[in-house]
This record gives C-alpha cells, structure tokens and sequence, in this order.
C-alpha cells in the first residue's frame, strides 16, 4: 500500500461536495464545461470488476478505463456551490452538498501562504435579525383613519443635498407678503428613496452594469420612480457620460480616484448634470479596507474606462491627504461642489463604525453646510472583493448605528439636514420595503441597496456561503465577470426587466405599510410607529417594546 | 373627540357667549374641563393693555412664592382680579384653591426698553415661575402676556361656568378676542397644562383632532426655541409651529399652511413661487403635521385664523355676522350664539386654505 498522504486535498477538505451518479450520467459534458471554476473535470477511473464463468468459483477480474465526472482537488479550483452544473445536468446526475465538516479554512491558507480572499457578502450566521423584530405597531384607526394604499397619492422621496436650517434659509418678504430668495441655497434633489447602491463596473460585468442602468432610465421615464444609480469607483462610460441619462446617475470618487480623469474631461461636453457626487470614504462589508479589483477582473474595457494597466486595482483605505473631517469637508466636498458649479449636491458614504456618530455630528455642524448626504453603510453588505477576514470580522450592525447617527441630529435640533441613507444588509430577506420603511421610521431619508439588485439579476450567491465568488472573475452567472462567455449568460433585457418589476412591487409596498400609519409622505422620524419584539432592540433604538 | 370655537367680535363680549358656543356641542366632548383665552381685554382690563397680566391657578403658598419672585424680578403689581367663585355643594369641578389674575407693570429699567426686549422678559419669567410652581404642584401659570388672560379648569363646564359665575354676562370681564374648548386631554393623564388653548407670547392656539407627527414635532421644537416646553398635549406643536414660523423667522401667516401641511411635491413643483416652497418643505419637514385636526389661533394683532389637516378629517366652520365672527367645530355652536346670522354666508375651511379674520372683522380665504 502506498504510503497515505493525509495532507493532500480531498473534496472532503472542501466547503462543498460534488454527487455524482455515474448510473445517470450521459456524459454530455454540459456540467465541465459550464463550471466556470472549473470545479469539475472529465476523468477517466480504473474500474475492476470480479466475475466468475463457471459453475464454482473461479474468480477473474477485469479492468476497464471509465469516463467520469470528478470534482477537483484543489484549493484553487474548489467548488464554490453555485449549483450551475445541477442547472445544466439534463438527468439530474450531479449537484453540489454543502460540506459541514471541511478544512477550507486551515487548509487554504496552509497551502496558499496568503490571506483568503473572496466576494459576495458577510455570511453573518445564527442570529435573527434586528429588523425582524421590529414591527409597524402603530395602526390608525377610529378617529385617524388609514389611508386607501391604492387611490391615496403617496409621496414617495427623500432628499439628496444640503438642507438648511430653517434660520439660515435666505428667504425675506417681498410685495405682496409673499417670500422671495435672496440668495442660492445648496441643491437638493428629491429622489426615490432606494438608491441602486455603489457597484462599479469593474466590479460588474459591463452586460449587467448596462442592465442595471437601463432599468433605472425606464423606471423614470415610463414608471415615474425618479430612482437613482451610483456608479461605484471606477468610472463611467463615455457614451453614457455624454448623454441626458447621466441625470440619473451618481457618480462616486474614491481613494484610487479611478476614472475621474475621463469624467473630469468629458465635463465640458455633459449635456447634464450627474444626479449627485458622492465620496467615497469607507464601506461597510469591510471596512477599513480599501477596493480590490483583482487584476483578473481587469479586462481592457475596465483599463479603458479606468485608465490603467491589467493589474489589481487596489483604492488605499484611505484618501491622501484627509487628516481631519474638517479638512475632508473643505477640500473635497468644495472642489466638487465647484467642478459642478454648485449645482449637484455632494454627499459622503462611510462604514458604520462606533466613531460614526462623531463623524456625522463634524458633518452636521460644519458652517459651511455643504455636505448633501451621509450614507452609512452597516457590517451585513456585500462587496466585490475583500479579504475574508476583514469580511467576517470588522464592522458594525447599520440598524443601531443609523439611529445613533439620528439621534445625535435629534438632539441638536439639526435633523433632516444632512440626509441620511442607511445600507448594510437591507432587503436581505428578499423584503427590502419593510426594512427600508423601519430604517425610515429610525431616522433613515432613504436606503441604498447593491447586493438585492445583484439577487434581482439571478445571483445564485447566498449568506450561507454559496457562490460568493464575486472577487475571481468567473461568476457563473455573468454578473460579476468580465470573461466574454460568462458575461453572455446573463440577459440583460431580462435582468432590466426583473429590477423594473421588483421596484415596482416595493413601491406598492410601501404604501401598504404608509397606508396603516396615515402617512402621505415617508415616515423619516416616526418611531413612534414601531413596536420591538424583543427588549434589547427596544432599549437600545429607543422603541416601545411588545410582547 | 373635542370640539373648539372661537369668537371674534368688533365689541368687548363676555365668557358666557363661549361658553353658550360650548355648550351646545357638548354631546360631541366630553364635558372634561373649559379652558378658555381671551385677547383684546375689556371691562377692568382695558386700561392695562399694554402691562402683563399673569394668569395662574395655585395654592395659597403658590401666590406666595410668585409673587416673591415677581417682585424680586421688579415687576409691581398694578391690577389683581380674584374671580368671585360659587363654590355650591355638587359642582362637578377639580378646582386650584386659588385663580389669579394680576397685572404688573415692568420692572423699571425695562419700562423704556424695546418691545422685544420686553417680550422675552416676560417669557422668561413665565417660565420661571412655571418651574418654580411645579414643585409640590403648587401651580399651574397659564400666561404671562399683555391684554391676554387665561383659564384652565377641570370638570364639567357648565358646572366650571356656575363656580366661576360666568354663565351670568357683566361689563367687568369681557374680551373682543375669545378662544375655547371644553376638553381635557383625555388620551393620557388629565393634565392642567394639556388642556387647550395654548399660549406664548401673544399666540394661542387650540385644536380638534390629533396630531400623529407628534414625536417629529417634538424632537424637532425642542431645540428650536426656548419657550417650547411641556408638550403635554399633541396640540402644543401647532402652537410652536405658528410661533416659530410668524414671530421667529418672521414669515407671513399663510406660510404657517405651507409648513403644517405641505403641498405634494408635484403640485409644489407647478407653482412659481416653487424654489421658496420646496426650501420650506426642506428645512421644516420635522413641522409637517399628520392626522385629523382642525386648528384655530390668534396672533399677537389679535388676528384669528382657521385652518386643516391635509385630509379635512375634522370638520369646522366659520359664521359671521357685521359685529361678530365665530368659528365652531359644528354649525350648532354658531347656531346658538348667532341665530341671525345669514347662515348662507357661513364658511367650511377647505385642506388648503386659512380663513382669518381681521380686526376690522373682513373675513379673508387664502388658498395655500
Ligand atoms: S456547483 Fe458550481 S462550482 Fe461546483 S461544480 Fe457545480 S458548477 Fe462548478
Ligand atoms: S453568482 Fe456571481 S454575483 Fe452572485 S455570488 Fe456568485 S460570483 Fe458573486
């Protein structure tokens, strides 16, 4: 017997196991050659077989060679559980089962010497969310009666700029008794308060980026949901920069400042204004981290659009030169504000963090009130790449932080002035109206989502690790890969359908839950309106508790 | 449910006309409490419009320790008014022991000072005589105001009526300006301060319905203004709004509709004046109120105003005669108190409009 080589990787080591029915295999090779990880390969097995010809046993063996399908052993090319290849199995003769007892996370960094490296989304386990137990307790009825959710016109938006405290507003009366500006005040822009959150499209196949971008320019023109797209870091397409579609569009600068000399230069020939800057600083799945683009995922559209070389694209972790909030506020936000002549509002996104509450409270005093949004982005959101162990173990819950952040406006008196957008493992459950809805009534102007657009698309990752391999360049369903075949997966006419849809249903469900509260307008504020199952929950963002 | 009426009135009229308006919608409250303010003072007033007159409930200890600190302060005492009570046995009222109404002049160095300085002086000092009473529940300080008086009581109001003899008419007290309300706050605990109307610093306010932005109202006033205090009631916000938006940023009183119950973004963005609008919406969303509610007021000029939520869930109309205008919840109150009125000439406010009432009686709509 050979001597065993315990060390060697085995599915067994792996997160996820192949079964395999050689019975029902037709070998049509459909599974090797969709499995973009090239998890799965074409083998050939040394069968013996045992057999007898006579009437007493007289036992001979015959050896055949049998194709087969077999899952790699590798920590390279391991399964990732996408289930792509039980999709294209004609006879239902392979699938991937969830490994419990793997060694995937010694045995990669024994055998890779490097940190672990992956995409997708925190997979936080076990416990129920914050926002399941909180419910909307408060039904009017009787005297204060509820709205009809169908006939009743709602109005859905949320603010996206500076807003100034009400002394401070330039307003004097004229003839007539009527109030007349004297000077300008800071752009606000009322907008649908969900924003397509920051994915760039590096980060996302060109197909699903353009997907997405179509799906936001038909929700404004043909459904009147004027909602809003963040480019992410990372550019914009000149085409799109050049067209009256770029009103639709919020344009993030990060640390790399990574395409900013193509929107810098296609400035004079906008036919549009952008819909809002926004800066980014940190992000919540892993913050204090900067971006990672990994240079397999740098295809030569993304260096044109970006204007760099294949390599991996790291944004540092923090932008040059910022020493103070107080500086970060002048320095950026005033030669953004000025590149676009004051008339787009400039907003910031950081990681929820237990200092974001001085941070905000820095933004919110800020004489100069420039600062158009804070969006605060919770531990529970997903990114395109990132170390695991920043993934599973940095950042903060959005839900008490988003409160806290409320609470501080609350008690100088300044809330609603700097908007604040919560995001962070919103929608997770698939249900984003309900938790956008409760963040609003905990102070929230709006929510930003990026990883529910991504499940809208047919993203086959999930929280219980499948998939997430967001970061390699082979989502299997062309998502988030710029590899041609891949990327030609996904439908894109389909995909701009399936978002269309979905905000359309959340917007019916928003009024369904506006409707029971009386509200016509969005419920910023109201936490009055929510009940908590659970005490803590309660105590801590200031609710009345149920049971 | 509460029902609210005001009188406006070319000449001086006395409480039992307010309370007759009550009275007749009595099936529609339920027969808490009577709190009334009147503006533009007559009778013994009239010569003292231009001094503060407190208007405090409190025990004997109570008068004691105001009046200390008033005097301390420099504010003498020119004027007192003790209303005679009929304290009969069965009188269904939860009476202070003691109802004061005095009048002071300023304290010496203030007496040439500017209004202004003058007005926050008297804020001040309502305020502090309201904390130092809180103590022991040794009063209640409804208002400290020039030509305004105040008075709050619980119980049934025709019996508050007997007990402070007002159902019978006399020259001695008497006011142009009379708003009312027949309700304590019965949702939560009987307050005295939760009853309307409100006042503060020559505005009052008092209200039909419920205010479901209540905690935004709040959180927000707060901070805002150092007079706005207590919210015992979901009403006082409609007061704080109406002070903050006509006496601290000192916009028209039309604009007070443009802040409680904003337009729709799409109508807002029809208007002309759209840029002043939305800047409003903006910066007072916290103000926005919600719910079914039927506001009236009166300013520091005695102008009376009506205005409602957004819905028109609550009802109110307006009936005038040449010498008198009367608002009232429902038309039975005007009914009674002006049965020969030209009742065709009555107005029900709309949801996007005030209706206010000059001194000189001209009755104006004004569409948001
Ligand atoms: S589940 Fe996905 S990664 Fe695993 S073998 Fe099948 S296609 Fe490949
Ligand atoms: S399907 Fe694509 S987008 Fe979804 S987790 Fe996998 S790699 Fe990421």
């Amino acid at each position: 017997m050979e001597t065993m080589r315990v060390q060697n990787v085995t599915p067994n080591d792996l997160p996820w196991k192949i079964r395999y029915d050689a019975s029902r295999c037709t070998l049509c090779g459909s599974c090797v050659s969709a499995c973009s990880f090239r998890a799965i390969e074409a083998k050939v097995e040394r069968r013996r077989m045992v057999f007898s010809e006579s009437e007493f046993p007289e036992p001979k063996a015959r050896f055949s060679a049998v194709p087969v399908i077999r899952q790699a052993r590798s920590i390279k090319n391991y399964c990732r559980g996408c289930g792509i290849c039980e999709k294209v199995c004609p006879n239902d003769a392979i699938g991937p089962l969830r490994n419990p007892d793997n060694r995937h996370p010694v045995v990669t960094r024994c055998l890779g010497g490097d940190s672990i490296k992956r995409g997708g989304r925190k997979n936080l386990e076990g416990a129920q969310r914050t926002l399941d137990k909180i419910r909307v307790g408060r039904i009017s009825q009787m005297t204060d009666p509820s709205l009809d959710a169908q006939r009743h016109t709602f109005d859905l938006l949320a603010p996206f700029g500076r807003i100034l405290p009400p002394k401070k507003l330039p307003l004097g009366v004229g003839p007539e008794g009527l109030l007349q500006s004297q000077e300008k005040t800071p752009p606000v822009h009322w907008i649908y308060p969900v924003i397509v959150g920051d994915m760039s499209i590096g980060a996302l196949s060109w197909r699903m980026w353009e997907a997405v971008a179509m799906a936001v320019a038909y929700l404004n023109e043909e459904c009147g949901l004027p909602v809003r797209m963040c480019s992410g870091e990372g550019g914009v397409p000149v085409r799109l920069l050049k067209s009256r579609y770029l009103k639709y569009m919020i344009l993030q600068i990060a640390s790399g400042h990574f395409g900013w000399n193509r929107i810098a230069k296609a400035m004079p020939h906008m036919v549009e204004d952008p819909a809002g800057v926004l800066i980014k600083i940190g992000q919540g799945a892993k913050p204090g981290d900067g971006g990672l683009l990994q240079a397999n995922k740098v295809a030569e559209h993304i260096q044109a659009i970006r204007g760099v070389p294949k390599a991996d694209l790291l944004s540092p972790p923090n932008h040059q030169g910022l020493y103070s909030i107080e500086e970060s506020v002048q320095k950026m936000f005033l030669s953004f504000n000025a590149a676009f002549k004051f008339r787009v509002p400039v907003a910031i996104k950081v990681a929820a963090s237990a200092t974001s509450v001085s941070v905000f409270n820095n933004l919110v005093r800020d004489p100069y009130n420039i600062v158009g949004g804070f969006f605060l982005d919770g531990i529970d959101g997903g990114t395109g790449a990132a170390h695991e162990v920043s993934l599973d173990h940095t950042g903060h819950p959005i839900v008490s932080k988003l409160r806290d952040c409320y609470l501080a406006a609350v008690a100088q008196g300044r809330q609603g002035q700097i908007p604040l957008w919560a995001a962070g493992g919103l929608g997770k459950t698939g249900d984003l109206a309900a938790d956008a809805f409760k963040m609003m009534a905990l102070g929230a102007n709006g929510v930003f989502t990026g990883k529910l657009i991504l499940q809208m698309a047919g993203c086959v990752g999930n929280d219980q690790g499948r998939c997430n391999a967001c970061n390699t360049g082979l989502c299997p369903v062309g998502i988030t890969t710029q590899e041609g075949p891949l990327v030609h997966r996904l439908d894109v006419d389909r995909v701009a359908q399936n978002i269309v849809n979905y905000f359309l249903a959340m917007d019916q469900e928003f009024k369904k839950l506006l409707a029971p509260i009386g509200n016509s307008s969005l419920p910023v504020g109201r936490s009055d309106a929510l009940i908590a199952t659970d005490h803590a929950v309660a105590d801590k963002l200031q609710i009345q508790y149920a049971c | 449910m509460c029902r609210i009426g005001a009188i406006k009135s070319l000449n001086y009229v006395h409480p039992s006309m307010a309370l007759q308006l009550m009275q007749s919608q009595q099936k529609g409250h339920d027969n808490s409490g009577f709190a009334m303010v009147m503006h533009d003072l007559g009778g013994i007033f009239e010569n003292y419009k231009h001094l503060p007159t407190l208007s405090m409930a409190c025990t004997d200890e109570g008068i004691k320790l105001a009046e200390e600190m008033l005097h301390e302060a420099g504010f003498q005492r020119v004027m007192q008014w003790v209303p005679e009570t009929n304290p009969q046995p069965g009188l269904d009222i939860n009476a202070m022991p003691n109802y004061v109404f005095e009048t002071f002049d300023f304290p010496k160095h203030y007496r040439n000072g500017e209004a202004k300085e003058k007005e926050e002086l008297l804020l001040d000092m309502r305020l502090k005589l309201r904390r130092l009473l809180e103590e022991d529940e040794q009063g209640f300080v409804y208002s400290f105001w020039p030509d305004v008086i105040t008075l709050k009581e619980i119980g049934d109001p025709r019996d508050i009526g007997t007990y402070f003899n007002l159902w019978q008419p006399d020259e001695n007290f008497t006011a142009k300006v009379i708003t009312a309300q027949c309700r304590q706050n019965t949702n939560y605990d009987i307050v005295r301060y939760a009853a309307h109307p409100f006042h503060l610093q020559g505005y009052t306010a008092l209200a039909n319905g419920e205010n479901t932005f209540y905690l935004k109202n709040v959180e927000f006033q707060r901070k805002l203004h150092r007079g706005y205090i207590g919210f015992e009631s979901d009403s006082q916000c409609f007061l704080y709004t109406l002070h903050y938006v006509h006496r601290e940023l000192n916009w028209p009183l039309h604009y007070y509709k443009h802040v409680v119950t904003p337009l729709p973004f799409d109508d807002i963005r029809q208007r002309e004046d759209k840029e002043q609008l939305l800047a409003i919406r903006q910066s007072l969303a916290h103000l926005e109120i919600n719910g079914p509610n039927t506001i009236i007021g009166v300013l520091p000029d005695h102008t009376l105003f009506t205005c409602c939520d957004a819905k028109k869930l609550r009802p109110v109309v307006v009936g005038h005669t040449d010498d008198t205008v009367v608002v009232s919840s429902e038309v039975c109150g005007v009914n009674e108190v002006l049965p020969q009125r030209d009742w065709e000439t009555d107005i029900y406010p709309n949801e996007r409009e005030i209706v206010a009432v000059t001194n000189e009686l001209e009755v104006q709509r004004w569409k948001q």
